[in-house]
């Protein structure tokens, strides 16, 4: 059933409306858990569009295999992703650093504070973010340290590969995530892929771990498979790359393996004059979860982070 | 004076990021101004170079105290305003959302750094910023409530208000915040454009900051003693929303005082031209913002005054 959970005047003809589906099992009693998938907080994230519709479709398919509430929110920011415009359209500050929101603030607040108050009560939220347009990600859960003890062990069990514990930042606490966290519903967030494109297995690795975790919460009871042992790691182990000259990057590794300790990882290159401006070497031995999918680079542009140790 | 870049990023496509501060005295690090810091923040960019200019002329005659340094960066941010962006040209981050910066970090990350390294130390750190919602407000000195703020000080801007608002974990990353926390007493100026030129406030602005520096003791200036300011906090805003969207024809500017009931806009049907909507004001006082695009959505805040506060 669709729902919407916040709708706004556009000034011609239109509103800005966010909208869910609801799904509920054929004998609803009363007492079911409640999951929420969210995605499309910014418009160029679009790999939760795809597992959105996988979940509605495997639900749809065996829907007597469904015992608790599903609610699917495919587009956070519906400017944005119709728009291909990372924020809400004609509004300044990023959507996920506005939350819980403000009832009387302005629009965009506004908006905000509605999907909190929509989103409270459920018993777990998925927060499914796509990178942006420059980094590819390996299907990964961001966990702050602060709630790792509750949030790790469910992270465990999305069929991800790597289980981020990051350090608390203030600038952060104006998240989706954190919003939700502190008002005891525990959220998830998940990042994959690459902005403005959809990485079908990605998507389909997540779509089975959502089903697990929906299994061990009694909202699924169909075929689940078991889900892969994700790396869990802390910030002190990733070791960052950044580019300290302009120019196009070409990468000299693939995304999501190992390398050694001084490897090359790639080229930032001079097309004007045919001259490598800068080489680019591993700061670690390790897991090269994150690499720049975009090749115009400037100095400072993130070109690649490695997960330190040995791995499979 | 003396033109110097403070901080330079080279790039690939177009020429290089060059940075430029004026400084004007020699001694302690008594003042430092930074201008436009966004793309379209040409109001910003203007008084800037106004206030330059002024400053030149100023020394030229002697007027600065002895042992005292001012710099003022009037530009950070030109390679998005030469294309007409407000963020930065590549990756659209904000440099004004990333301060203190990290030499190490990503682009905007490290031009924040740089320029932060360049304007630490100073006893005042005054900024000309635009604000995250679109309009007009009317002259006014912001600060942050950071636990080392000064009302007191920001009043001898001798404009009309001082406002000081609770940081929400986004502003942290601000300049103002860090210029704060690393001991620089900070002031945010605020005038009535961002995109466009504002003849009158920019000369508000431009008069408000020599009147400080006098004020402090950094510059002999004889100027008009402005206002004993009124001192108020984000509580003491009433935000007035429009109910239905459509086009907005404002009625009342800021700095006009408005009264209980009366209309301050009107909401037009869009494609029928007919009234819709009557704006009207939830109370008596003085308007502190007004939006500013022809256009309206749904519960957009045209309005925010300052409740039970006269002319």
């Amino acid at each position: 059933m669709k729902k919407t959970v916040v709708s706004v005047g556009l000034a011609v003809d239109e509103s800005l409306r966010v909208v869910k589906n609801v799904i509920q099992p054929e004998t609803v009693t009363g007492k079911e858990k409640r999951i929420c998938i969210v995605t499309g907080t910014h418009g160029d994230e679009l790999e939760g569009q795809y597992v959105c519709y996988e979940i509605n479709r495997i639900i749809r398919e065996h829907k007597e295999c469904l015992k608790g509430i599903v609610e699917i929110y495919p587009a956070l920011n519906p400017l944005g992703v119709d728009s291909i415009s990372r924020g809400i359209p004609m509004f300044d500050l990023d959507m996920n650093r506005i939350f819980p929101g403000d009832e009387n603030g302005a629009v965009a607040e506004y908006v905000a504070s509605r999907i909190i108050q929509d989103i409270a009560g459920a018993d777990l939220c998925i927060d499914i973010h796509a990178s942006n347009i420059f980094l590819r990600e390996i299907p990964q859960a961001r966990v702050n340290v602060n709630t790792a003890r509750e949030l790790v062990p469910i992270a465990r069990r999305l069929n991800l590969d790597f289980v981020w514990v990051h350090s608390a930042a203030t600038v952060l606490e104006s998240t989706l995530a954190h919003s939700l966290n502190s008002i005891g519903v525990p959220t998830v967030v998940v990042e994959m892929g690459v902005g403005m494109r959809i990485t079908g297995a990605f998507c389909h690795q997540l779509t089975d771990g959502i089903f697990c975790v929906m299994k061990d919460m009694g909202i699924w009871d169909g075929e689940t498979i078991t889900p892969k042992e994700p790396i869990v790691s802390q910030d002190g182990m990733v070791g960052f790359v950044n580019a300290n000259a302009p120019g196009i990057f070409v990468p000299s590794v693939e995304h999501w393996m190992n390398v050694a300790e001084g490897e090359v990882i790639g080229h930032i290159l001079n097309p004007l004059d045919g001259t490598v401006e800068e080489e680019l070497l591993a700061p670690v031995h390790g897991m090269l979860f994150t690499l720049r999918e975009y090749p115009v680079v400037s100095c400072g542009s993130l070109i690649a982070r490695v997960l330190g140790g040995d791995f499979a | 004076m003396k033109k110097e870049c403070i901080y330079s990023l080279k790039n690939s496509y177009r020429d290089d990021l060059n940075i430029y501060g004026y400084r004007f005295g020699r001694g302690e690090k008594a003042a430092c101004i930074v201008g436009a810091m966004r793309g379209d923040e040409v109001q910003q960019l203007y008084i800037c170079s106004q206030l330059v200019k002024a400053l030149k002329n100023l020394e030229e005659k002697g007027a600065m105290v002895n042992g005292n340094e001012i710099l003022v960066i009037p530009s950070v941010n030109h390679s998005s305003m030469n294309i007409g962006k407000r963020f930065w040209a590549t990756d659209n981050t904000d440099i004004n959302r990333m301060f203190p910066g990290y030499d190490a970090g990503e682009t905007t990350q490290r031009i924040a750094d740089g320029v932060f390294r360049a304007i630490q130390g100073y006893s005042y750190g005054i900024q000309f910023p635009s604000f995250y919602i679109q309009g007009d407000f009317v002259p006014h000195v912001r600060m942050m409530e950071t636990g080392f703020q000064n009302p007191s000080h920001a009043s001898l801007f001798g404009l009309p208000y001082v406002v000081i608002r609770k940081p929400r974990p986004i502003d942290t990353a601000t300049l103002n915040y860090n210029w704060q926390i690393w001991n620089t007493s900070a002031f945010s100026v605020y005038t009535s454009a961002t995109r466009r030129l504002d003849d009158a406030s920019a000369r508000v602005a431009v008069a408000s900051v020599l009147r400080f520096l006098t004020r402090v003791g950094i510059l002999r200036y004889t100027s008009h003693s402005g206002y004993i300011a009124s001192v108020i906090r984000d509580d003491d805003l009433t935000s007035v929303k429009n109910e239905l969207p459509g086009i907005y024809r404002r009625q009342a500017e800021p700095g006009e005082e408005v009264y209980r009931g009366q209309e301050l806009a009107v909401i037009l049907d869009p494609l029928e031209g007919e009234i819709i909507s009557r704006v009207l004001a939830p109370a008596d006082g003085i308007i502190y913002f007004a939006h500013s695009d022809p256009l309206v959505m749904e519960g957009t805040i045209v309005f925010k005054i300052i409740r039970r506060l006269h002319e």
